[in-house]
């Protein structure tokens, strides 16, 4: 889900808040090893932070005092001023999330559109178990639906299982489960990545070239994900294992089921977040309640020079619920650790950024980020891939649905920037997408193909 | 045919456009939002557009042919149609963003908007047109081995090249139009509109499609650089360099 959300403690804030389009403005996560010593000044920061909009959280000492001095002063200042800087800012921050959205989708279908390996059938998830293999419509209709309704109770049993986790605090257990699943996506899913494309370009590598190539790739995504890294880096990690997630669910969810999936998905999103009882907004909630940020979830962070170490709470939740799908799902599991990594990251990056920074606005554009969950790359992508995938050779339907996302993720932005508080990233852009990739693939396909035969524009 | 017809002909087709968009559209981040907003439009005429299509062969029983050119026809309305919503659109947005600015000028001028949105509705035009086409250009084949044209690559992408200009053009001067409510304008696009639409129809004619095509683009390009408040004594002035 989304990572602007803006808690519901916004309730307590003045209403001249401003928690816009940026990241979310939950406490700061203390990182588990450093204590909670920075999370009381980080608290209190990041409470002015919200006021003035700021969406980072921060968790160094320098930024801190920075912001401090410059929160004040941007509060005072007048109120169309900070709706103007706020939507400014928004425009740049919707496309410091259509960079990555796009980058992640351009790898999925490149990927899916050289490598044969991810468009062969061979196998299905075991909570999938309905097999689409059978003639009859209503059969194969039937099956895609059972095989949606496991998923997202497998799912929403996660997430309540997260959620108690989180209630009696059994933190060790979340962030252990966290490193083991990102282990297994940096590790071997790239394993079988690297070996599929080598495969497919006949490009011979040896057995210690591979480990060496593999060690180091895995160990520093490990480093940069869960520790300490450069922002840049630590973003491309973020869209290369979304990629590797998406390509997974490509290949091993039959094609109705798929799609079924993801409007399950996004419906379930939308529950998830708004209702009273959705289980992403208790998991706020109990956080909120203890003051003391979401744990970490797995969220690409934006943010140009501190990163925010906010948990996300949607993606948080999801993240271990759609983790134990199985080991494909583990992928999930790492929107949680690049949470580590940004609180981890902000603690360093407090004596980084100490060049002056003269102006309040200059401040203002440093410490301003936002954040997307990986959840949402992941499904984006799932779709866009499997546009390519199933479209019958057809790049136009692949477009469609990648302009469509686009537009989804700019009204959600919008809807954020006007709603302020938490908002599930997936409805609108994978409605749109997969009205889109029908009305394409069946209506426009045909069109243009015989306009193309005749050499005729339109 | 090759990877040299490949990168050619999408060279050719998008050339222009590319330039256009990293020189004037890549670095501001509100004129890539209107450009993607540019293009859902156009998707969405589309969208009508194939739908009546559909409906139409499906109800008239005739062979997809014969309906082409009020499909076209269509096509081109609807495209206009929603040039025009995508107007309102930005009018809007722009009145807002002058409202919450400091200034009360907003960030990006209508006729920046204008501009933006034709080059994506042009960009997303000539990709929905020509994307296929260059895929299958790159792989193995003989163009025009029934009998067709063996410039259908080359002409293709000249065509999507002037389809890219054109949509830009149009845009400026539709929302020029449209600002100050002149119907000769907007008239003067659609009919253009359709005009281009219907020379192609003289494919494989190239002389008749095409080159008409290209003095059209050309004059539509003077008349949007007019419109836009371009003159011979500016581009003198920028050749000077003068202020």
């Amino acid at each position: 889900m989304i990572t602007f959300m803006n808690n519901s403690d916004s309730e307590e804030e003045p209403c001249n808040e401003r928690t816009s389009l940026m990241s979310a403005g939950s406490p700061p996560v203390p990182s588990y090893q450093d204590g909670l010593q920075a999370s009381e000044a980080g608290e209190v920061q990041a409470h002015r932070k919200r006021r003035a909009g700021s969406s980072r959280g921060p968790n160094n000492t320098a930024g801190g005092e920075m912001s401090g001095s410059g929160v004040p002063v941007r509060e005072s200042a007048p109120e169309n001023e900070e709706e103007e800087l706020t939507l400014k800012y928004g425009a740049k921050h919707v496309i410091m999330l259509f960079v990555p959205v796009t980058l992640c989708m351009i790898v999925v279908v490149a990927t899916i559109k050289s490598v044969r390996f991810y468009t062969e059938k061979n196998g299905q998830l075991i909570y999938t178990p309905f097999s689409e293999d059978t003639p009859s419509v209503g059969q194969r209709l039937l099956n895609s639906v059972l095989n949606t309704i496991i998923m997202i109770s497998v799912i929403i049993v996660m997430t309540v299982f997260l959620v108690l986790l989180y209630k009696y605090r059994c933190y060790k257990f979340i962030h252990g489960w966290l490193i083991l699943s990102s282990l297994m996506l940096l590790f071997l899913f790239t394993y079988i990545y690297l070996g599929e494309v080598l495969k497919t370009y006949n490009v011979a590598m040896d057995y210690p070239t591979l480990f060496l190539v593999i060690w180091n790739f895995g160990a520093v995504g490990m480093i940069c994900i869960h520790w300490k890294g450069p922002l840049q880096l630590q973003q491309a990690y973020l869209i290369m294992i979304s990629a590797l997630m998406a390509l997974v669910f490509i290949k091993y969810l039959p094609e109705w089921s798929a799609w079924v999936i993801l409007g399950a998905i996004s419906i379930y999103d939308l529950m998830a977040v708004l209702c009273p009882k959705g289980p992403l907004r208790m998991l706020v909630e109990t956080a909120q309640e203890r003051n003391e940020p979401i744990f970490p979830a797995l969220i690409y962070s934006s943010a140009m020079m501190w990163t925010v170490g906010m948990a996300k709470p949607d993606t948080a939740a999801r993240g271990p619920s759609q983790q134990t799908w199985d080991a494909a799902e583990d992928g999930r599991e790492h929107h949680r650790s690049p949470s580590h990594a940004d609180s981890q990251m902000s603690e360093t990056r407090g004596p980084v950024p100490t060049r002056p920074v003269t102006s309040l606005e200059e401040l203002e554009e440093e410490e301003r980020g936002v954040k997307l969950g990986l959840g949402d790359f992941i499904f984006y992508s799932v779709l866009v891939g499997k546009a390519a995938a199933t479209a019958s050779g057809d790049w136009n339907t692949t477009l469609a649905c990648f302009v469509a996302i686009l537009i989804g993720l700019c009204l959600t932005l919008l809807l954020l920037a006007v709603f302020k508080k938490a908002l599930p990233a997936l409805p609108i852009s994978i409605t749109f997408g997969l009205i889109f990739y029908f009305s394409t693939d069946n209506l426009v396909r045909p069109f243009m193909d015989t306009l193309a035969s005749h050499q005729l524009y339109i | 045919v090759g990877a040299a017809v490949f990168f050619g002909c999408a060279a050719i087709a998008f050339g222009p456009a590319a330039a256009l968009v990293l020189l004037t559209v890549a670095a501001e981040p509100l004129r890539v939002i209107v450009l993607v907003a540019g293009a859902f439009f156009w998707l969405l005429s589309l969208l009508g557009a194939s739908l009546l299509w559909a409906l139409s062969v499906q109800l008239s029983g005739r062979e997809d042919a014969a309906l082409l050119l009020p499909g076209a026809a269509a096509a081109v309305l609807l495209q206009e149609l929603c040039r025009f919503a995508c107007f309102k659109l930005l009018k809007k947005a722009d009145e807002g963003l002058a409202m919450l600015s400091e200034d009360g000028r907003s960030p990006i001028s209508l006729r920046q908007m204008a501009y933006v949105s034709g080059l994506s509705f042009g960009i997303i035009s000539g990709v929905f047109s020509v994307l296929n086409i260059l895929v299958d250009s790159a792989g193995p084949g003989t163009v025009g081995i029934h009998g067709d044209s063996p410039y259908y690559f080359i002409t293709s992408a000249f065509l999507t090249m002037a389809l890219v200009l054109l949509h830009t053009f149009w845009g400026v001067i539709f929302f020029d139009a449209c600002e100050r409510r002149r119907a000769g304008g907007l008239g003067l696009v659609v009919g253009g509109h359709l005009l281009v639409s219907g020379l192609t129809f003289l494919n494989p004619w190239y002389e008749a499609s095409l080159g008409p095509i290209l003095i059209l683009t050309l004059c539509t390009g003077l008349w949007a650089f007019g419109t836009a408040g371009g003159s011979f004594h500016n581009v003198l002035k920028c050749l000077s360099c003068k202020r």
